[in-house]
């Protein structure tokens, strides 16, 4: 996919710039873009190491088959395929609680981590398994009980009411999941 | 109520590790020799994917440098127009799948304009609150265990945006 559209973004923009005469922008975007994506890799590096490690203790106490019982039922419904990979469903529920309670710092690494479990199942190796499908459509969804960073923008912009909005994000996170969740079963089906 | 949840959010990481180590205490885990291993295990991943974030970033950062995005926002004003979407959140309802720093500077900046707590403010924060970094978090998703073949992944995220962004136009427009 991205064979296709990363030339085609990088082509478009070029052409455009020198159109309407911003190729000075551009000059600078593209600096720009580099010291931010090894901004956020250094910040990334901080945050994967420290919840890597404490979900290798917490994988090694009861805690973690507490957690996966309750999301079992919800578990076993969208991801089939994984029947009898516990590893990986234990890994897939973490990061599910991770996203419910917004520690989005959390949910990225533990979502890498099930990740690479589900490839040393997948059967070809440079192909998304169903499983995986599924696992990053929720993920894109961005599925939260308490939308923070929002509400702690609304705060700093002095609104009236700043958590008024936690109910229409449920509403429209449920639709847009329910969306993805249903194409992507229908992908599943249609594209191998 | 405001103040609860920020003081729950604020105090919910500390207390997660905390509670963590405790119960790996109590079931006699060796905690630190633990999480070194699980800590040496982040770096192989932050490795695997930095080249694809510098891909995805040099190509985002182009096309908002160069004004595509504006140029798309003003192309479908007649569609948006047709949903009843505020021409205002345009920009945001673009950038909100490639960027995520760049759509939270764009929304606090229409929150500004336009304030908060109006129709505009409302609706801004409910996209930014029920959608995420779409093309984003599958370039890392798949980039970190070296997947090229993404079966069409892109179209039901973005499917899903989409309906996540109609869907809070609508319900704050019955809401307000």
């Amino acid at each position: 996919m991205l064979n296709i559209l990363w030339p085609v973004f990088i082509i478009l923009s070029f052409v455009y710039a020198l159109i309407s005469g911003r190729v000075n922008e551009v000059n600078n975007g593209i600096f720009e873009s580099l010291s931010d994506a090894v901004e956020l890799s250094m910040t990334f590096l901080g945050t994967i190491c420290l919840w890597n490690g404490i979900m290798e203790i917490m994988k090694k106490t009861t805690l973690i088959k507490k957690l996966t019982n309750l999301l079992k039922p919800f578990v076993n419904f969208l991801f089939p395929d994984l029947k009898r990979n516990e590893i990986a469903k234990q890994e897939i529920s973490m990061n599910m609680i991770a996203n419910i309670l917004g520690l989005g710092n959390a949910a990225t690494p533990l979502g890498l981590k099930a990740m690479k479990t589900m490839q040393k199942e997948n059967s070809r190796k440079d192909t998304l398994s169903n499983a995986m499908m599924m696992f990053i459509v929720l993920n894109t969804a961005s599925i939260q009980l308490i939308p923070t960073n929002v509400i702690a923008i609304r705060t700093s912009l002095n609104s009236g009411n700043p958590t008024s909005i936690i109910a229409p994000v449920w509403i429209a996170t449920i639709i847009a999941g329910l969306v993805g969740i249903l194409i992507t079963k229908i992908l599943i089906k249609k594209v191998k | 109520m405001a103040n609860l949840i920020n003081y729950l959010s604020g105090v919910a990481i500390p207390v997660i590790i905390m509670l963590i180590i405790l119960f790996g205490l109590k079931e006699k885990v060796e905690v630190f020799d633990t999480f070194l291993n699980g800590a040496k295990e982040g770096i192989e991943i932050v490795f695997k994917m930095f080249p694809t974030l510098i891909g995805i970033f040099l190509a985002v950062g182009l096309l908002r440098s160069s004004g595509i995005i504006e140029l798309i926002c003003n192309l479908i004003t007649p569609l948006t127009n047709l949903l009843e979407i505020p021409s205002q959140i345009m920009p945001l309802a673009i950038l909100r799948p490639i960027s995520g720093s760049a759509s939270m500077a764009v929304a606090v900046d229409i929150m500004k304009n336009y304030g908060v707590d109006t129709l505009i403010g409302i609706i801004t924060s409910t996209i930014m609150g029920s959608t995420e970094t779409t093309f984003y978090t599958i370039a890392i998703y798949t980039s970190s265990v070296g997947i090229k073949k993404t079966r069409g992944i892109l179209v039901a995220a973005l499917a899903a945006d989409i309906a996540g962004i109609i869907a809070s136009v609508v319900i704050c427009r019955i809401l307000s």
